[in-house]
């Protein structure tokens, strides 16, 4: 069974603006899985409309078979959101928002403290339970909502952009959560600028852009259409001239370090072989840019050159 | 969700909503009081002497109902007003839109807080009343069904004007100029059979006249309406707002683009 089915998802807003023109998505159930796309693409629209945020214009939504227009109910049971703004009350202790958030599932007080006890220790907020929202950090936030969506054991988490503005250490501790909960059965969907986040996360993949899918498919199909990486070598002794190398295009950035291009047809530790024979020690080496990120720049970049 | 799941959810928005006016007495149940006790001593024991009777009650016990009925509106408004515009402001009422919650559930919890913000004031400002005025209950039973009853009408007003609201200008511009006007018209300080014959038929147009005589009735047992038209004025207001503000929750005004 698919965990997500939208269909033909459309939606106009009233001052006239087009945001979705016919996006089309599946989900698997227990799927880790990407929505990109640029800003203003129609992501958070579509998270919006799933989430019952938005109402939608035309088209079909379904979560784990149950259609939301004849089962609204069952469809939000199903959904854990943590959107992209800070939605809670500032001034309520973060305990009683995951208290409250549990109640409005019906789930009961003695119930929701315990969930919310073990949410709080998992995501390190358990100190800050008695704290109101507005004394945590950025961090801190984007934890809560992940805690206050977890509150009813969702099917469906839904995360757009939960990493925003979270520094390097707790985005690590993020994901490590994250593919936890994944791992424990709960379907996920993310959206993030973060490209690194997505390619090291996520099993499938959409990207959205100006309102439709323009492309979905497995992460490892995606990254291997990718016919060309340029890698930086960061070498151990200062180098004056570049080494005569045919097969593979060098650039000489400073005196210690190296570019290369590396297509796929070609081996890393064949240039690492004609280095060494030229004597070239390396330090270390590092892709230039995020191989998903520049597929999705080729993408975007040629969708509006159609567009 | 069953009966039971939205029994807890109805309870979870009630003690969420009575916490937050508690939490915050100073600036929701004392200002109440102290605006009820100049009003006694001003109009009541300064002016109120000159006056003489009313309709057999000394000025002082005759706007003893007013006063206490005109702080149940006020507040049972201005709390479920204050209360669902936060949470759109704050995006908080989001919380309640991605769960199952029935829209009625929503709209009764909501409710349930300026009701419950109606009692609380209501019984203190009763109290502060009894510093000045010897009044007798005349009639329990229409005394306290009035007074619900007037609460979850304003409540429920208060609601509908939240969701239209944009801005906090836009939650004070009806009790600005439309509820203090009604209430001031409504026959708290007189009986419209003061007034000359065509004021008293424009007096009939106001709806808060309705409340304010039938507990004035409950209370002393007087009254410049008929209590059957009070009544079914009342719970038709209550029935239309309900279906009005149920329907806006549906629709997602200002709440769904």
């Amino acid at each position: 069974m698919n965990a997500l089915e939208i269909k033909n998802l459309q939606k106009t807003y009233k001052n006239g603006v087009k945001a979705l023109k016919g996006v089309d998505l599946t989900v698997k159930q227990g799927d880790f899985f990407a929505l990109l796309g640029p800003n203003g693409a129609g992501k958070s629209t579509v998270i919006g409309i799933v989430s019952s945020l938005v109402n939608k214009t035309a088209g079909l939504v379904e979560v784990f078979g149950q259609n939301q227009d004849t089962h609204p109910a069952d469809v939000r049971m199903h959904i854990g959101l943590v959107p992209q703004e800070f939605n809670f009350n500032i001034f309520e202790p973060i305990g009683e928002i995951l208290i409250n958030q549990a109640g409005y599932y019906g789930i009961n007080r003695r119930e929701a403290t315990k969930r919310a006890e073990i949410h709080l220790k998992q995501l390190d907020l358990w100190d800050k339970r008695y704290d109101m929202a507005k004394e945590l950090s950025g961090g801190m936030k984007r934890r809560l909502m992940i805690a206050r969506a977890l509150m009813h054991r969702p099917k469906l988490l839904i995360l757009d952009e939960p990493t925003a503005g979270v520094d390097i250490e707790i985005r690590h501790s993020m994901w490590q959560f994250m593919k936890k909960v994944n791992s424990e059965g709960t379907t996920i969907i993310l959206t993030t600028h973060y490209l690194e986040e997505a390619e090291s996360l996520c099993n499938n993949i959409a990207i959205i852009d100006h309102g439709i899918t323009i492309e979905q498919t497995q992460m490892r199909t995606l990254l291997d259409r990718l016919h060309v990486e340029t890698f930086v070598f960061y070498l151990a002794d200062p180098l004056e001239t570049l080494p005569g190398c045919r097969d593979f295009p060098l650039r000489l950035i400073d005196s210690t370090t190296l570019e290369a291009d590396i297509n796929d047809k070609q081996k890393l530790s064949d240039l690492f072989d004609i280095l060494k024979g030229c004597g070239i020690r390396v330090i270390s080496m590092k892709n230039k840019t995020n191989r998903l990120e520049q597929l999705f720049m080729s993408m975007t970049k040629s969708e509006a050159r159609s567009g | 969700m069953n009966f039971t799941q939205k029994m807890v959810a109805l309870k979870t928005i009630v003690i969420k909503e009575y916490l937050r006016f508690i939490r915050i007495w100073i600036q929701t149940v004392l200002p109440p009081a102290i605006t009820v006790a100049l009003y006694f001593i001003i109009f009541g024991e300064l002016i109120g002497s000159q006056i003489g009777d009313i309709d057999g009650y000394r000025y002082m016990d005759y706007i003893v109902p007013g006063l206490i009925l005109m702080s149940v509106i006020t507040n049972a408004y201005a709390n479920v007003v204050s209360s669902f515009f936060s949470a759109k402001f704050h995006h908080s009422v989001e919380e309640m839109l991605v769960s199952p919650l029935p829209n009625h559930i929503i709209l009764l919890g909501f409710v349930s807080g300026g009701l419950a913000r109606g009692i609380v004031v209501g019984i203190t400002v009763t109290a502060v009343s009894m510093f000045f005025s010897d009044f007798q209950i005349y009639s329990y039973s229409v005394t306290i069904v009035v007074f619900i009853l007037t609460s979850i009408l304003f409540a429920l007003a208060g609601f509908i004007n939240a969701a239209y609201a944009r801005s906090f200008d836009d939650i004070t511009i009806i009790p600005t100029f439309v509820l203090t006007p009604l209430t001031y018209l409504g026959g708290i300080f007189y009986s419209i059979k003061m007034l000359p014959e065509f004021w008293q038929n424009v007096s009939l147009v106001n709806p808060i006249l309705y409340m304010i005589n039938a507990f004035r009735y409950g209370l002393l047992g007087v009254s410049d309406i008929d209590l059957t038209t009070a009544f079914v004025i009342i719970i038709g207001f209550i029935l239309a707002l309900y279906y009005f503000a149920l329907r806006l929750l549906r629709i997602g005004v200002g709440l769904k683009p």
